[in-house]
């Protein structure tokens, strides 16, 4: 049974990645990359890695499609039909599949108990992390813990991110010259009158989502989760409010100036327990210094601290991201062609004063 | 607090940038900015004249393999100090030829991804774990991207882009590749998998040589080597003056410094030029990336694409280096990647003073520079010197070393290339010495200013360097002493 999942999940996912190559309208690429990673978070759920697949559904699935279709509001959403078939870029795609097939002709048989990936760290992980740490959720030991500087590191990676999005894309934005005054309130976007359903649902939800990513944050210990997961759905909650009601409903909840500063508190906060266990004499990121005669205490500690910081910074920088994309001022829309309505603040340029009127 | 200074070496200027985001005024973060690089620079450079047997330092005080370790040895050492340093003086450049968005209300974003930048290169250098090499490459190349993005020209953003696309192409690679060594030794700690991989049902597997192949090329695309070096010389021309200069000393720098430790440490001196013969190939690639790096060189118009181009040549002469397989090969890829680093560093210092005084980097507009600004045209003829390896630079003592090594080996067609690229840098080195000496200035250019028509800021550290550069070809032994200790450690696999 297992099997046979396994295979359609597969063959699901191959056939997904011929259709995005084949794919020339963007729109659909992009919806169509937001199955593929549902089809990943499936395989996953599979292989036992939930923790894995809950990540690759809220980011790969979620938020990494909603920036997609932002960046196709800013550009085109047709892909221009290349001149000549790519045959040399075909070839070295096949070379570097079939370099990875050649690859897997000697690796151990998948699940093969005596696999070098179960016998080396992995099992110092399983056996001994209860006695070391003390969190039912392995995962998250090796994480937060075991490996703990390279989450650090990632954590670096998604705020090095935020800052280059921010440089890139933030010139010439209202936000850009301090003291000037703020700019008007926004009308709403025009479809929301048209669409009852969304806006209802919308607001309904929101606490729920809320509240299950602040679980999410605390429950990493135990189950899947943790702070990424938590910052990726807090964040796609306020995204998916911003859809519907437009960026400025957001902004007037979380101000941008605020989200970028906390971009840098979640990281500081992560570094910050580091440098207690430093001067506290251990090594960086020792949680054991913070209770030297409960170590474990100290472990939970600690990770409970880094978990938040990763938490703050995960979702700070989304956010920061889809701020920078949404209030980037529009190219020109040829009349023949309708903006993307999923910017929410995409929109709002279009809406005649009439439309704004009628809608207050 | 000694005990701590490897850590402390990458955490300051990785924690300074988040204080920067919150800090924002541009002052403060020009100063506090320079002060983490100074503190960084210290660190390293305490680490370099102390360490003696490698030091492990055990992050959250898990012991490898079960956690990530960082490892000191001398090599180490070496590049911490190298890239500290250059990130410093090239920090002291500040924003210039940035955009103006930049540097209006941007200042903050611009100098947390520098420091980032050179976190994740310091972090790629100190590890001893390969998963952690790929999380601080992902740092370096993300803030890298940005960086470049934000030259004066709009071609930045191309430049930015095409740089963007390859370098995920090659950090992915390196992820796939890590990943199946992963998978044959059960370990991610560089060492530990070193250990496995003498075993024959490990290394002889086909597996690990596809892991080899994909971290090879994954190297190679962010080293620049030949075929896959069509990212740099954009990259480095369109950027602001303090990411050109930062990068050409740094970034492939540390890259090379990573390939030498996959080729000599994790798979083994004898796997790769024993079993897999890969010495031929790349010595055949980097004479390639030689003559095609200074043939393009001699024919470029702008300064700083011609510095661009000749790194490409440079790179070849390390990768030729690493090529022979030899512990002399070893010492003089480092030697050469030290001496190298400088050197270029300087010319791109010295391309921001010129671009500060003329107003742009075309090769005809220097005519008569030497009459004009003489001290920026001296400080480029002694770059252009130490590029060429006329005796008495720093890049002499390193080219002799290489030239050592290849007829220590009996590779006589490489000596034999190896002066005859040098050649090629006499050729584009003369072309910019000729226009600057030799040619009327333009009527209307502004007559010598005296000292103070210099932009000292940019000058200052480029004359530092250079003196630098010509001390350490005068007065080399102690370096050279220290770099063949390193490299002995290093050929016989002590990471």
């Amino acid at each position: 049974m297992e099997l046979l999942i396994t295979v359609t999940l597969f063959a699901f996912l191959i056939w997904m990645a011929v259709v995005i190559g084949r794919q020339r309208d963007l729109f659909s690429a992009s919806m169509l990359t937001g199955i593929f990673s549902l089809i990943c978070a499936g395989l996953f759920t599979v292989m036992d890695a939930v923790d894995v697949a809950f990540t690759e559904a809220a980011v790969g699935a979620g938020i990494s499609t909603v920036l997609f279709l932002a960046t196709l509001a800013l550009t085109d959403e047709r892909e221009r039909r290349p001149e000549h078939t790519p045959l040399a870029a075909i070839g070295v795609v096949a070379l570097t599949g079939a370099a990875l097939v050649y690859g897997t002709l000697d690796m151990p048989a998948y699940g093969d108990p005596s696999a070098p990936v179960h016998t080396g760290v992995a099992r110092h992980y399983m056996e001994r992390s209860w006695d070391e740490i003390g969190l039912p959720n392995i995962v998250t030991g090796v994480l937060a813990s075991y490996r703990g500087f390279d989450t650090f590191g990632e954590l670096g990676v998604i705020f090095t991110a935020g800052i280059g999005v921010s440089l890139l894309l933030s010139a010439g934005t209202p936000e850009l010259t301090p003291g000037a005054p703020p700019p008007p309130p926004k009308s709403r976007a025009p479809y929301v009158r048209e669409m009852p359903i969304l806006r209802t649902v919308s607001k309904a939800l929101m606490p729920y989502i809320l509240l299950f990513a602040l679980y999410v944050q605390a429950h990493g210990d135990f189950g899947p989760g943790g702070g990424f997961q938590a910052g990726v759905i807090f964040t796609a909650a306020l995204i998916l409010y911003g859809l519907i009601w437009g960026p400025s409903a957001v902004e007037a909840f979380a101000r941008r100036r605020l989200v970028e500063r906390a971009t840098a508190v979640g990281l500081l906060i992560y570094g910050g327990v580091g440098v207690t266990t430093l001067t506290l004499g251990h090594s960086f990121l020792d949680y054991s210094a913070l209770s030297p005669e409960h170590p474990q205490h100290g472990q939970h500690w600690g990770i409970f601290v880094v978990e938040l910081g990763v938490g703050i910074t995960v979702s700070a920088v989304m956010l920061v991201i889809y701020y920078v994309f949404a209030s980037r001022p529009k190219k020109d829309v040829s009349p023949m062609r309708q903006p993307l309505p999923l910017l929410g603040g995409a929109c709002v340029g279009d809406v005649s004063t009439e439309d704004a009127e009628a809608d207050s | 607090m000694k005990e701590q200074l490897p850590v402390l070496v990458v955490v300051v200027p990785l924690l300074t940038a988040p204080l920067l985001v919150l800090l924002r005024a541009p002052a403060a973060v020009r100063i506090l900015s320079l002060l983490a690089a100074a503190a960084s620079t210290a660190a390293a450079v305490t680490l370099a004249l102390t360490v003696e047997a490698p030091i492990s330092y055990h992050l959250g005080g898990w012991p490898p393999p079960i956690g990530i370790e960082y490892r000191v040895t001398q090599a180490t050492a070496f590049v911490l100090a190298l890239v500290t340093t250059i990130a410093t003086f090239s920090l002291l450049l500040g924003a210039r030829g940035t955009r103006s968005e930049v540097t209006n209300g941007r200042t903050h974003l611009f100098y947390a991804a520098f420091l980032l930048c050179l976190a994740g290169l310091l972090g790629m250098v100190v590890t001893g774990d390969a998963f952690n090499v790929f999380v601080f490459l992902e740092i370096s190349s993300l803030s890298t991207y940005a960086l470049v993005a934000m030259g004066r020209r709009r071609r930045a953003f191309t430049a930015a882009l095409n740089y963007l696309i390859l370098g995920t192409i090659g950090g992915t690679f390196v992820l796939i590749g890590i990943g199946l060594l992963f998978q044959m030794t059960g370990t991610l700690n560089a060492l530990d998998i070193a250990r496995h991989m003498t075993q024959a049902e490990v290394g002889g597997t086909r597996t690990v040589q596809v892991a080899f192949a994909f971290l090879v090329v994954g190297f190679g695309i962010k080293l620049a080597v030949f075929p896959l070096h069509q990212w740099l010389p954009n990259a480095y021309a369109e950027s602001p003056s303090a990411v050109s200069s930062f990068l050409a000393g740094t970034a492939t720098k540390v890259i090379y410094f990573q390939t030498m430790r996959a080729l000599l440490v994790l798979f083994g001196a004898s796997y790769v030029f024993g079993t897999l013969r890969f010495g031929l190939f790349l010595g055949v690639l980097s004479l390639l990336g030689m003559f095609a790096g200074s043939l393009a060189a001699i024919y470029q118009t702008s300064l700083k694409r011609l510095l661009a181009y000749s790194s490409i040549g440079q790179v070849g002469y390390l990768t030729l280096a690493l090529s022979f397989g030899s512990e002399a090969g070893t010492y003089a890829g480092l030697l050469h990647m030290g001496a190298h680093a400088i050197t270029k560093t300087a010319l791109f210092v010295v391309a921001a003073a010129i671009v500060s005084g003329v107003g742009t980097d075309r090769i005809d507009a220097l005519a008569g520079l030497g009459k004009r600004l003489p001290l920026c045209a001296f400080a480029f003829v002694l770059g252009g010197l130490g590029l060429i390896g006329v005796p008495g630079t720093a890049g002499f003592v390193s080219k002799w070393a290489l030239l050592e090594a290849a007829l220590a080996d009996g590779h006589l067609g490489y000596a034999a290339a190896l002066l005859l690229s040098s050649l090629l840098a006499v050729v584009y080195v003369w072309r910019v010495v000729e226009v600057m000496y030799f040619r009327q200035p333009p009527p209307d250019a502004p007559a010598a200013r005296g000292l103070r028509g210099y932009d000292w800021g940019a000058l200052g550290p480029a004359l530092v360097l250079m003196v630098a550069s010509i001390l350490l070809g005068v007065w080399s032994s102690p370096i050279t002493g220290y770099v063949r200790t390193a490299a002995t450690q290093l050929f016989r696999g002590g990471l």
